[in-house]
């Protein structure tokens, strides 16, 4: 049976289906397995990213700093490889470090000093946005071998094929599942969400989840970074501008609630593909304007929000009087 | 830091401190201005220089008020925002909005200098970014979504609105009497600062002069009890959300009557945040409930200066971002009362484990 916690998220997957079918009947060439790999191809990074934000989400905060800490990444990737002349072995663990690290410092900010997510990762996008024109204002092209392969090799299977870095993102949700449902941190960082207060009275360790859980957002950020880089092979100051709207986007979607406590890995993952199908659906179109995206994201979004209040209004009205006094 | 700390520990205890509080609030954005101006002073002289040429006042110091005009005119629109316990990330896409259908329909007009043109579209384009903060205001008060969902909804749709409406290209006006409004100057000095002096004057009024200030500050303290004392909270949030819409309508036609041209894109990128960063410079909590309007003027000049002196320093114009980031920071650990109350602890320490222990968990 259907429990009513799944709505959101069997709602995602079914607007998922039903946009594909729609593109499948109007457009011919749509239906195929490769298209819909494509979907997984375009958007890897978003989604791993997404993931991460899901996390922060849940516990009940907000990171803005991920399409910064991506285009941080890049760069730094770039700057590495191309003028630092490292290889791409040491270049990739040191900006996950970096990327854990900044996570875990703004986590540590919003704890300690109960200072708003909403500011500190804000200062943080700022921070890692300025830090990228530090190491250059330019456009850095990579030409490591191993970047290049990873670029261009072809994952096949049958007529179909997928990049490595579909790959990683797969495995990242399937692990993401695994520590959401069935691991001590998971369950902490949903009790977090659901109230602080009561997690601290339990004995919960929060303090240690909270900042573990910028630390994953960060890692997750500065992982999409990579596959970023794969997929461009350029470092660059203005990659990813808006990347942070577009993962909280694709959470809010996928059935998680902005207040915290509630929501989904999977649903996520739906909310990475419909974003996805939609900006195909506009390339199949054809005169539709890249623009439109933004515009059907927004008024998804505002659907989805609308009917996540209407079903938290319902389920009970005691979390709603909490909310405003808090 | 104590003294600060002090001065807003007391405003929130004794209101006939009140005054004197507002002193201290306005103490610290005031110091970093003065100490940022102090800087350029020595490093570069001719910073204070004005000059007057053909009637106009040149000089980096009316380009702050100048190239600060959208930013002030947003920030007041924000805190009154912010002082409802809400926040607008909308603000850079009504920007946009506006300076986009503004400039769409002048360079539709047969005559682009005609000012009756030049009127209607000015109009048309405030009444859109009015009806954009009222839908904000409709979902934050009516539907109860948190501030910064409901309007992250219009922060996505709107660049798709702006470049709807521009049809994805960057449309230039030649209209004297819209230029005007962003590049025109008045007395010597530049029209949108008249603008902004206007703006702030009408708000300052509006909420010192008249109990609607108590009104916004008590639904940002807490808007069920103020509907139960008989202050119709849900109205007062639409018109703050409103006003913001319309100041940031105002700062769209600045910025793009300054440049001619309207870039659905481009256009007030940002600007929602660095509003915000001024607010919080200029002493208003994010938490709500009270409001300075002045030192959010002196915020988003600090702001300006900056920009202004990095530029001036010669100094890449990007790694702005990270001065802004460590400036933000910076403040939000000084309004920090645990970031304090560590510093404060710190000077008295009392080196008895037990007592820390307690403390601790309290």
């Amino acid at each position: 049976m259907l429990k009513r916690q799944h709505l959101p998220v069997a709602a995602t997957i079914a607007l998922f289906v039903l946009m594909f079918m729609m593109g499948s009947f109007r457009y011919t060439g749509f239906f195929s397995m490769q298209v819909l790999l494509n979907l997984l191809i375009d958007n890897a990074f978003l989604l791993i990213v997404a993931i991460g934000m899901t996390f922060v989400i849940v516990s009940g905060g907000i990171d803005l700093s991920v399409g910064s800490m991506v285009a941080l990444t890049t760069m730094m990737s770039a700057g590495l490889l191309q003028q630092g002349g490292w290889p791409a072995w040491a270049v990739i663990p040191f900006v996950l470090a970096v990327g854990s690290l900044f996570g875990a410092a703004m986590g540590a900010l919003i704890h300690y000093f109960k200072i708003q997510p909403f500011i500190v990762t804000l200062a943080g996008m700022f921070l890692a946005r300025g830090l990228c024109y530090v190491i250059s204002i330019n456009t850095i092209t990579i030409n490591n071998g191993f970047y290049t392969d990873m670029a261009q090799t072809k994952i096949r299977f049958g007529d179909n094929f997928v990049s490595p870095s579909v790959i990683i993102a797969l495995v990242v949700l399937a692990l993401a599942i695994y520590i959401a449902h069935y691991t001590r941190f998971g369950r902490t960082t949903y009790a977090i969400g659901g109230s602080e207060q009561s997690a601290l009275l339990m004995g919960l360790p929060v303090a240690r989840t909270k900042i573990m859980v910028y630390m994953f957002s960060g890692f997750c950020s500065a992982l999409g970074g990579v596959v970023f880089t794969f997929y461009m092979l350029s470092g660059y100051g203005l990659h990813a501008v808006g990347l942070e709207l577009d993962a909280i986007a694709a959470t809010v979607i996928g059935g998680t609630l902005l207040t915290g406590g509630v929501g989904y890995v999977f649903g996520t993952f739906a909310g990475v593909m419909i974003y996805g199908v939609i900006q195909t659906l506009i390339v199949f179109q054809g005169t539709l304007s890249s623009w439109w995206t933004r515009i059907i994201i927004g008024v998804l979004l505002f659907a989805f929000i609308v009917l996540q209040r209407l079903f938290t209004m319902r389920s009970d009205r005691k979390t709603g009087s909490v909310e405003k006094m808090a | 830091m104590t003294a600060d700390s002090k001065g807003r520990y007391s405003s929130g205890s004794q209101s006939s401190l009140l005054s004197r509080a507002y002193k201290h609030h306005l103490f610290w954005p005031l110091a970093l201005w003065i100490a940022l101006l102090l800087f350029n002073l020595f490093y570069s002289p001719s910073f204070f220089k004005v000059v007057v040429r053909e009637g106009h006042l040149y000089g980096s110091l009316i380009d702050i008020l100048n190239f600060g005009a959208p930013l002030m005119l947003v920030a007041i629109g924000m805190t009154t925002v912010i002082a409802t316990r809400g926040i607008d990330l909308s603000v850079g896409s009504v920007v946009a909005i506006a300076g986009a259908l503004a400039c769409q329909m002048i360079s539709k007009g047969s005559d682009q200098n005609a000012l009756s043109l030049v009127l209607y579209a000015i109009v048309m384009a405030l009444v859109l970014s009015v009806a954009l903060g009222l839908w904000n205001g409709l979902l934050v008060s009516i539907t109860g979504i948190q501030p910064i969902i409901a309007t992250l909804i219009l922060m996505v749709a709107g660049r798709g609105i702006a470049q709807l409406i521009t049809d994805g290209q960057i449309i230039t006006v030649s209209s004297t009497p819209y230029q005007y409004i962003g590049a025109g100057s008045l007395a010597g000095l530049p029209f949108s600062i008249f603008l902004v002096a206007i703006v702030f004057a009408i708000s300052a009024l509006l909420t010192r002069r008249t109990a609607l200030g108590l009104y916004i500050e008590s639904v940002g303290c807490n808007p069920e009890a103020s509907r139960l004392a008989g202050i119709r909270a849900k109205t007062v949030m639409i018109i703050v959300y409103m006003f913001c819409g319309l100041c940031a309508g105002v700062a769209g036609l600045i910025l793009s009557g300054n440049v001619a041209s309207a870039d659905g894109n481009n256009a007030g990128l940002w600007i929602e945040l660095d509003a915000i960063l001024a607010v919080v410079i200029g002493g208003t909590s994010l938490t709500g409930g009270r409001f300075y309007l002045t030192g959010t003027i002196v915020g988003a000049l600090m702001i300006q200066t900056l920009t202004t002196t990095i530029y001036s320093v010669g100094v890449r114009p990007e790694v702005t971002l990270v001065v802004k980031a460590v400036v933000v920071l910076a403040v939000c650990l000084i309004q920090s009362e645990s970031f304090r109350k560590a510093i404060i602890s710190r000077w008295k320490t009392r080196r008895y484990p037990a007592e820390r222990e307690v403390t601790r968990h309290a």
